[in-house]
């Protein structure tokens, strides 16, 4: 139906203005936008030989000179050049792994907040399992034990930081359930399946798309924990770049292009998806503002 | 004859540890193209009961029959049972997902049953509940909707799946009053346009008085009385229905009973109305020499045959002798 | 914030008070201001309630009648405006300074507001609720507080020990006698009551309207009593004001405006709960067609006409005032005779023979649909 897009639309356009809003959002958005935008520019812009140790042309451990901005690393590789294909593994990992976390955090939250009964503490009690479990610790092991590779990093920080959002996604459900067009529903004829995409996933979708921009900002801290705590995809990463930092004693031998840049991109990066994830969630939640 | 049945029912519940009797032993029949009244006091259990014909609860013993079968608690055969009887619940606006059309709402009872004519059913059912012309309510939101309007929205959403009787659950209690009398007129012209059953529950006796033909007045899990409105409201047998239409606030004489509505899980032996009593209480039983079996003995539970029929002691004292 | 639109003429609070007049309500006038434009939700009201009277004032959603009670105490948003002038005790609420106003609210005049679960902490037991206003303002000392909350809670029909409970151990009737022994807790004159027996059964609606009227039939309270039931207001107040769309349309003695209204709305909701064993409407639910009218969108002329079963062409763009429609008695407490009066044409002398639209001027009747109050 023609009408129904042109509400969308409507909807889509409320949502912006109140988006507009929320200025630490904006801002947000924005740094998200510029880091996006250059990690899918690099390809068509560099070349990656400048990665390859054999092929790196530059001084080792130069500092910032017209050619090499950034300066070098111990290989001689432009560390500007390292640092904008490092942003594509980072936001990969990132976005990949938040994506699995929310996977699994939503079915098993509606899933539990829907059957209620045995099906629901088993399930809550495996959450609170991985809840409590030190979950770095897990990732690294899980990692450690499937090798190296971009989806074992990925799916070692999806399956560790899913419960949290299990938890949220279950609270809501169980508001959404209490609802009494969820009874009318089943009144209807409505099954298990019916009640839970018709009803619940609409009405907890906001949370979770809220819920995945703060998680997408956790996964990539944890993947660079994990780079720098050796587990790492085998590509370079801002998290490895600082495991190479800390290797060469950059610190110490005062090489500050070697830390910061990596650094200041991670904090940079993570302060934008929060910044956008608690926007959306002033925007979105309908425990913060009337459900219209 | 008799279209919608409970047969002995009892529905119990866990509460604070402690076993609440619900419904305690239910007979009534809705027949077909009848509009039955259930009326009681909040915790009377008389949404229960509501919910268990509905097929959302089910019962401890006794079963609901519909069509004479009864009620079989399988998915399949309870997906069935939903094209059958329907809900009318109290609250409208809780009711209607904010987040689906008007459209959307009435349609997904058939695109559940899978129903064809998907359209059209729409839209006969919206105007068989008053919204007319139907396409002009098709995209519109609950929030741009009145009260009264989200009620027909919701009726026309049971209505699409041509149940043969619907159960009302306080339907008129949230709506404004100018409102409420063209929603009760709607179920009175449903019955005689459709020929549709219906039993509405509330606590409201102006109501059955409304649009009732018989009416079952209900007391802590037990039908106390029951029978054809006139007979029942206007001179009614049980101490328990006396009460209640003495506090109308247009009556003469009001009885307020003490004390809050008692609780289901410390049901009285003998009557469970006794402590409460205003015949027992004011020596009348004891006059008419029942007032240890009021204590001691529970009146049989009322059959659901048609005519006047009252779980008293005192009543049935006075009415042999006559 | 709440400033009125005109001021009044004379100082505030130096009002020499009309013997025995309670509240006094003059062309009242509530707007709420919101992003889609001024809202205005109650459009010149005038009322009057003199001392052990009760009024009952009753409407719909969006009529009005809850934004009126809570104006008497300024208990409006503050996107609310607020014009005309609150007389309570001759003095005006609308220029009260802050601290005056603390000192009106519970001590002259309370509020029982509806749904009583949601009115009370969960958190604390009903004892110290019931006390906080007698601490607060300093009418006693703990011990004394205590003896008073015993004395309330028996007057409400309550055992003293329930003071100890906490809100969720009392039943909803026993819950809705502790919001009435708080708003009785430092002795009001007046008590305002929204919907104070709406969620409750019937039986326990009786017990509760049986203890207002004995109130103030005992002590002499003025009572304001707001609801959409018209039956239950007759059988507890005196006089009844209907409103409409934020305006009085018919006023007069209970009974008379019951059984006999001359205005087709208080009709309607007069109708809307029938008497039982009332032949008239067995099996013949009445009602009005139609749907309350949004504040923000007022129809022209009368604003009940388009759901009005007798509404004569003029009534689209003609407004009438409240207008004697005979009848009416002699004031309960033996003051002057209650007038029954109705904003309806049907109520003129001569309904069809009224001058057009801005022809008015002269006529103390009609007068041009829109009013700046």
């Amino acid at each position: 139906m023609s009408e129904a897009t042109a509400r969308r639309r409507g909807a889509l356009a409320r949502f912006w203005r109140d988006y507009r809003a929320q200025r630490a959002g904006l801002y947000g958005a924005a740094i998200l936008a510029a880091a996006v935008l250059a990690a899918l520019v690099t390809p068509l812009v560099t070349d990656p030989a400048g990665l390859d140790v054999t092929r790196a042309t530059g001084e080792k451990m130069a500092p910032p000179s017209p050619e090499f901005p950034l300066g070098t690393d111990e290989s001689g590789r432009s560390i500007l050049l390292t640092i904008l294909w490092g942003s594509r593994v980072s936001l990969l990992i990132g976005f990949l792994s938040a994506l699995l976390s929310m996977v699994i955090g939503t079915v098993v939250g509606i899933t539990a907040g829907h059957f209620r009964g045995w099906p629901s503490a088993v399930l809550m009690r495996i959450t609170d399992w991985f809840l409590v479990l030190p979950s770095l610790v897990l990732a690294l092991v899980l990692a450690a034990i499937l090798g190296g590779g971009t989806s074992t990093i990925v799916l070692a920080i999806g399956v560790t930081s899913w419960a949290s959002t299990a938890r949220l996604i279950r609270a809501q459900t169980l508001a959404v359930e209490a609802r009494p067009y969820v009874e009318r529903s089943r009144v209807l004829g409505g099954g298990h399946w019916h009640v839970m995409t018709r009803h619940v996933l609409p009405n907890v979708a906001p949370l979770v798309l809220a819920n995945t921009t703060l998680t997408v900002a956790s996964a990539i801290v944890t993947e660079s924990t994990l780079a720098f705590l050796g587990a790492d995809s085998g590509q370079a990463s801002w998290g490895s770049m600082l495991r190479g930092s800390y290797d060469w004693g950059a610190v110490t031998s005062g090489a500050w292009w070697y830390v910061l840049p990596p650094g200041l991109c991670i904090v940079a990066v993570v302060l934008a998806f929060t910044l956008c994830g608690r926007a959306l969630e002033a925007v979105l939640n309908p425990r913060l503002r009337g459900v219209s | 004859m008799s279209l919608l049945e409970a047969r002995d029912l009892h529905v119990e519940f866990a509460s604070r540890g402690r076993r609440a009797r619900a419904v305690d032993g239910v007979d009534l029949t809705v027949g077909e193209g009848e509009i039955v009244a259930l009326v009681g006091e909040s915790g009377c259990g008389k949404t229960t009961l509501a919910r268990t014909l509905l097929g959302l609860e089910r019962p401890a013993s006794g079963t609901v029959r519909y069509g004479g079968a009864p009620l079989a608690y399988s998915t399949r055969a309870l997906k069935a049972y939903r094209r059958e009887v329907q809900l009318v619940p109290q609250d409208p606006t809780g009711s209607l997902n904010p987040r689906h059309t008007v459209y959307e709402a009435v349609a997904e009872g058939p695109r559940i049953h899978g129903l064809p004519g998907e359209r059209e059913r729409v839209a006969s059912a919206l105007s068989r509940a008053g919204l007319r012309p139907p396409e002009r309510f098709f995209p519109l939101y609950p929030h741009e909707l009145s009260g009264g309007q989200r009620q027909r929205v919701v009726i026309a959403g049971a209505l699409a799946l041509d149940p043969g009787v619907l159960v009302a659950d306080e339907p008129v209690a949230s709506l404004d009053a100018s409102v409420r009398g063209e929603i009760l007129a709607l179920l009175l012209r449903l019955r005689a346009e459709l020929g549709l059953s219906a039993l509405v529950v509330t606590h409201d006796l102006g109501l059955a008085w409304n649009i009732a033909d018989r009416v079952a007045v209900m007391y802590l899990g037990r039908i106390v009385e029951s029978g054809p409105v006139e007979q029942v409201l206007s001179a009614p047998s049980h101490p328990y229905t006396q009460a209640l239409l003495s506090v109308l606030p247009e009556s003469p004489a009001p009885v307020v009973l003490g004390g809050e509505p008692p609780d289901p899980t410390r049901i009285p032996g003998g009557c469970r109305f006794h402590p409460r009593c205003q015949v027992l209480a004011g020596g009348l039983a004891a006059g008419a020499g029942v007032d240890g079996r009021c204590r001691s003995q529970p009146p049989a539970i009322l059959p659901a045959a048609a005519g006047s029929r009252v779980a008293c002691h005192f009543a049935e004292a006075s009415r042999a002798p006559a | 914030m709440t400033a009125p639109e005109t001021a009044p003429e004379t100082a505030p609070g130096a009002r020499p008070e009309a013997p025995g007049r309670l509240l006094e309500l003059r062309d009242v006038a509530v707007t709420y201001r919101s992003t889609a434009g001024d809202v205005p939700a109650v459009r010149g009201v005038s009322l009057e309630l003199a001392e052990g009277e009760a009024l009952g004032i009753a409407g719909e959603s969006g009529s009005g009648k809850s934004t009126l009670a809570m104006a008497v105490l300024r208990l409006l948003p503050r996107s609310a405006r607020v014009g005309g002038e609150i007389l309570l005790g001759g003095e005006d609420v609308l220029t009260m300074t802050w601290g005056r106003l603390r000192a009106v609210r519970w001590a002259s005049a309370s509020v029982v507001f509806q749904g009583a679960q949601h009115a009370l902490n969960p958190v604390r037991r009903v004892g110290a609720q019931i006390a906080e206003p007698l601490l607060v303002h300093g009418l006693a000392d703990p011990a004394g507080a205590r003896t008073r909350v015993a004395e309330l809670l028996e007057q409400v029909g309550l055992p003293a020990w329930r003071a100890r409970s906490h809100p969720h151990e009392l039943s909803g009737g026993q819950r809705q006698r502790v919001m009435i022994a708080m708003a009785l807790a430092c002795s009001p004159r007046l008590i305002i009551a929204d919907e104070p027996t709406t969620a409750l059964d019937v039986m326990i609606q009786a017990q509760v309207l049986a203890l207002i009227r004995s109130l103030i039939a005992d002590r002499g309270i003025g009572l304001v009593m707001i609801s959409h039931d018209l039956s239950v207001l007759a059988a507890t107040c005196d006089r009844l004001a209907v409103m409409y769309a934020g305006r009085v349309v018919e006023t007069g003695p209970s009974r008379e405006v019951f059984t006999g209204a001359r205005h087709p709305y208080g009709r309607a909701l007069a109708g809307a709960f029938p008497t039982v064993g009332d032949r008239a409407s067995r099996l013949a639910p009445r009602g009005l067609g139609g749907d309350p009218p949004d504040p923000a969108r007022l129809p022209g002329g009368c604003s009940f006409h388009p759901r009005c079963p007798e509404a004569l062409p003029s009534c689209s763009w003609r407004e009438v005032e409240l207008w004697p429609a005979g009848g009416g008695s002699a004031r309960t407490s033996g003051g002057p005779a209650v007038a029954h009066t109705a904003a309806c044409v049907h109520v003129l002398p001569d309904p069809e023979a009224m001058p057009g639209p801005g022809g008015g001027a002269a006529d103390p009747v009609a007068r041009p649909a829109k009013e700046s109050a």
